[in-house]
């Protein structure tokens, strides 16, 4: 592959790869925030919105370097991929066109309210603009992970001799055969990166203060969203991988490491994939099991890459071991989850040690798992941009060499100044104790003690 | 059909463009505006009274971008690899000043923060730099073949792209200066008249300059404005332009709040519409027509029926958004 369509592959999966981590964030705690929000409403007990101030600065943040870096995003096709934007265009173009216009908007419309707007317009508005934003984020997943699905399962189109795509059947562009999958799956992500974000910072502001009303809200919700979302992101993970073997065989027998179609064939735990030994070496495996969960069956057979022409096979070790990550997060996260329902019915929740230490340590895991979760997909989809029919090193610009070296340098020296900026004020503010009485997303200066009025601390002991 | 759509959305992509030079020139003007005002408290009223409504001002520039590629994709193909150097320095400075307006609030030392100040700055003004030499480079004309991009990677740059430049980098200024005139008040606002004094005469000397110098470039150019029937459509333009700085210095004189923001808004409209007489139907000049670069009409018909609904909306909110947040901006007040 020639050395320019490298480093534009590089480049895509570098910005991407930043912005989708904000996202995620943002669509997680936009409706966490509403959840606080509504709570505070209904029950006026103060804490609520203590803690809803105290994300609500986060959210601020998060939320200004996701629309900037999704704007890079929206150029990006033209600039690195502009063969890919002008065939796929008619096809892809009104896709992310309806999210501008139905996700964007609505989101950047209401976010200065829900930022700045508590003391001009009443509390019920202030929560319909948090409800609102939470929303626009949703839109916007929908409509980028249908293009996004299309470019996996296209369906719905025609092709012209030239190559270009045109839509035939709207419908079933928009809902593709993998794409409910993977609405489904990424919006449980989003809610689990941020449970257990949210939960770390519980947890590490409880090791300090046990009593602390604001952080034992944070730990126990975190924990019941743990406890009973982790286990239906399992489930919603294995219909997704159902639906690859289904329309993608090949991402599925790079996801095993199997290189053999065999019946009955093992799931390895561990092992090295080896593309020039065309098998999986050292694996560590348990029999039939592969088969048991990918086709329910004892003896079922699973197409192996030996089934698929060498140059369709994608990078397998890389497809292999995200997998392998993302998975082990999974599973982490459900026990974590169900040993947060013990220690709750032990009454020892907020007592036990280990699952303090614990949550802290697993604070990132749901932002690690988003990223190996793409990498599987996006790596595993690979020769192509558009599955089977449109080849990635068909799909660049044409810009010589030096030129996205260049690019790539520059945007890699920003994202990395930037966003290591913007993450250094975020886990400060992490670790700036909730106050009670905390007002709107302050400057760093902590407002401990202009913040106690009486209404509210009084509020928040009710 | 074939004919309507593309001509449909060739208006609607121009207004968004428009309502993005509008919108998001007055928040990078104020950006660019920090050059000469070095008060941190003023500095802090200055951002106060742009920070709720600039995430959605940025917001046409997406839909620019993407509308172009879901319903001109030839012409996004053709215009980001024509400008790569200069739309990559774009996006790079839109995300310095995107970040600075959280940053600058966030940073605890004093020094930091006049660091953030300054990358607010650079960044409003490399921004609005790099938007205008796009500008140029398109009416100065983009070598295509095959339906796709075929120069260097460095064939807009000339001395007429750097002067587009300079003139938007103006013009923005000129637009956050009135824009500050209009929603703050004391020091800050003489201060900003003063400024808009200086920056008016400035930015209609360079739209004169710009205007002259654009049909020496095409002879297409030459013939819409000074031809027959075409001058019946571009003569009237230089007299309103005329007429809009009439009102301009009149409002700056008589103290007027909201007068020479509109009037500046007026300049912007007319030097785009000027603009569009030239292009049309040219949307890659000088080779590529709107109907030539149009996505098939299942697509453009697709998208202009969700956006006869939603931009309605759109408009309608974004309304209430301002409405929430009129009036002056004060100390302490509007940001955190
Ligand atoms: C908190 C995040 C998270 C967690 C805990 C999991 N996943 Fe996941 N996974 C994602 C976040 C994610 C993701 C980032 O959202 C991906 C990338 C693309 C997509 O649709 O979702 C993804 C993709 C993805 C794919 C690739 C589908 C394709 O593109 O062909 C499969 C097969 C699974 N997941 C399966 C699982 C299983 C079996 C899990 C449980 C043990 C699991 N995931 C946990
Ligand atoms: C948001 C989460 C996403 C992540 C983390 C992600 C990740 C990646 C990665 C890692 C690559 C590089 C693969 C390789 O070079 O082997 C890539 C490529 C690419 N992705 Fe995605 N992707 C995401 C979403 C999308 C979406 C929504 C689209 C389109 C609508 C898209 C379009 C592309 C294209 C065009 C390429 C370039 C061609 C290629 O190298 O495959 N991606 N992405
Ligand atoms: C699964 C993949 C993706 C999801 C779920 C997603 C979701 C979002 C969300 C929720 C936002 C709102 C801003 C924020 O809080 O961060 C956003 C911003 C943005 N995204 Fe993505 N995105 C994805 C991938 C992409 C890709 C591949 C593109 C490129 C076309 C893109 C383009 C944008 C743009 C332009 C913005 C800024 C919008 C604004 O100004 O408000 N996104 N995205």
């Amino acid at each position: 592959m020639p050395l320019a369509i490298l480093l534009a592959r590089a480049q895509f999966a570098f910005t991407v790869g930043f912005h989708i981590v904000l996202p995620a964030f943002s669509i997680g705690l936009a409706s966490y925030l509403f959840v606080l929000e509504a709570a505070f409403l209904a029950t006026g007990r103060g804490v609520y919105l203590d803690v809803y101030n105290y994300w609500l600065r986060i959210f601020a943040v998060v939320f200004a370097m996701g629309v900037v870096s999704g704007l890079v995003m929206s150029y990006e096709f033209g600039t690195n991929w502009s063969v890919f934007a002008e065939k796929t265009g008619p096809v892809l173009g009104p896709l992310l066109g309806y999210e501008v216009l139905t996700a964007f908007f609505l989101e950047s419309g209401f976010l200065g309210v829900m930022l700045f707007g508590r003391n001009r317009v009443g509390p019920g508005l202030h929560l319909a603009a948090t409800g609102i934003v939470a929303l626009g984020t949703i839109f916007s997943a929908f409509w980028i992970l249908s293009a996004n699905s299309w470019m996996q399962t296209p369906a719905g189109f025609a092709i012209t001799p030239h190559g270009r795509f045109l839509p035939v059947d709207w419908w079933a562009i928009i809902f593709n055969p993998s794409f409910p999958y993977r609405f489904v799956h990424m919006v449980l992500a989003s809610y689990l990166s941020v449970a257990f974000a949210v939960g770390a910072v519980g947890a590490f502001h409880l090791r300090r203060d046990r009593q602390s009303q604001a952080a034992r809200l944070m730990f126990s919700m975190a924990l019941w969203m743990a406890a009973i979302v982790a286990p239906i992101q399992v489930i919603a993970g294995d219909q997704q991988g159902l639906n690859t073997l289904r329309y993608q065989p090949a991402k599925v027998a790079a996801m095993e490491g199997d290189f053999r179609t065999i019946p009955g064939t093992s799931l390895k735990l561990f092992g090295l994939p080896s593309l020039a030994a065309r098998r999986t070496l050292d694996a560590i495996a348990i029999p039939h099991l592969g088969s048991l969960i990918l086709t329910h069956e004892w003896d079922g057979t699973v197409k192996g890459l030996d089934s698929f022409p060498r140059r369709d096979w994608p990078p397998a070790p890389w497809v292999f071991w995200s997998f392998r990550l993302m998975v082990a997060l999974g599973l982490a996260m459900v026990g974590l989850g169900w040993w947060s329902l013990w220690a709750r019915w032990r009454g020892r929740l907020y007592a036990s040690p280990w699952l303090l230490r614990a949550s802290l340590a697993m604070g990132p895991a749901g932002f690690v798992a988003v990223l190996a979760g793409w990498v599987t997909t996006e790596v595993g989809r690979q020769p192509y941009t558009v599955y089977g029919l449109l080849l990635t090193a068909q799909s660049a610009s044409p810009i010589a060499t030096p030129g996205v070296l260049w690019s790539f340098a520059t945007i890699a020296i920003v994202y990395l100044v930037v966003f290591g900026i913007g993450l250094r004020y975020i886990l400060r503010q992490m670790r700036h104790p909730p106050v009670l009485g905390q007002h709107g997303p302050e400057p760093g200066v902590p407002v401990r003690s202009a913040g106690i009025t009486p209404a509210q601390a009084l509020k928040a002991e009710g | 059909m074939a004919y309507w759509l593309p001509v449909i959305w060739a208006g609607l992509i121009a207004v968004a463009v428009l309502a993005y030079v509008l919108l998001d020139g007055f928040d990078l003007g104020v950006g660019i505006l920090f050059a000469v005002e070095h008060d941190p408290a003023e500095r802090d009223l200055m951002v106060a009274s742009i920070a709720p409504v600039w995430d959605g001002n940025e917001t046409w520039l997406v839909l620019g971008g993407g509308g172009l590629f879901a319903v001109f994709p030839m012409a996004y193909g053709i215009v980001m690899p024509a400008f790569y150097p200069l739309i990559i320095t774009m996006l790079m400075a839109l995300v310095f000043r995107g970040v600075a307006f959280e940053f600058r609030f966030r940073a605890v030392r004093a020094g930091s923060r006049i660091w953030w100040d300054r990358t607010f700055l650079a960044g409003s003004a490399v921004a609005a730099l790099c938007q205008g030499m796009v500008l140029g480079g398109l009416l100065q004309g983009v070598r295509v073949a095959h339906g796709q991009y075929a120069g260097g990677w460095f064939d807009w740059a000339s001395g007429f792209t750097f002067l587009c430049g300079i003139a938007v980098v103006l013009g923005y200024a000129l637009l956050g200066a009135t824009w500050l005139i209009w929603r703050i008040e004391g020091r800050l606002q003489r201060a900003m008249r003063r400024h808009a004094h200086v920056l008016g005469l400035a930015v209609l000397g360079l739209i004169g300059v710009v205007s002259l110098w654009t049909p020496l470039l095409n002879p297409a150019f030459r013939a819409r404005w000074f031809g027959f029937p075409g001058i019946l459509l571009t003569s009237p333009v230089p007299v309103l332009v005329a007429l809009a700085a009439w009102g301009f210095w009149r409002g700056l004189r008589r103290q007027a709040e909201l007068t020479p923001f509109l009037c500046v808004i007026a300049w912007f409209v007319l030097s785009y519409a000027g603009l569009g007489i030239s292009l049309w139907p040219m949307i890659v000049p000088p080779s590529v027509t709107i109907w030539q670069a149009a996505s098939p009409p299942a697509s453009q018909g697709f998208l202009l029926v969700g956006a006869s609904v939603l931009l309605p909306i759109i408009l309608a909110y974004t309304g209430f958004a301002y409405w929430v947040f009129r009036g002056k901006v004060r100390p302490g007040e509007g940001y955190h």
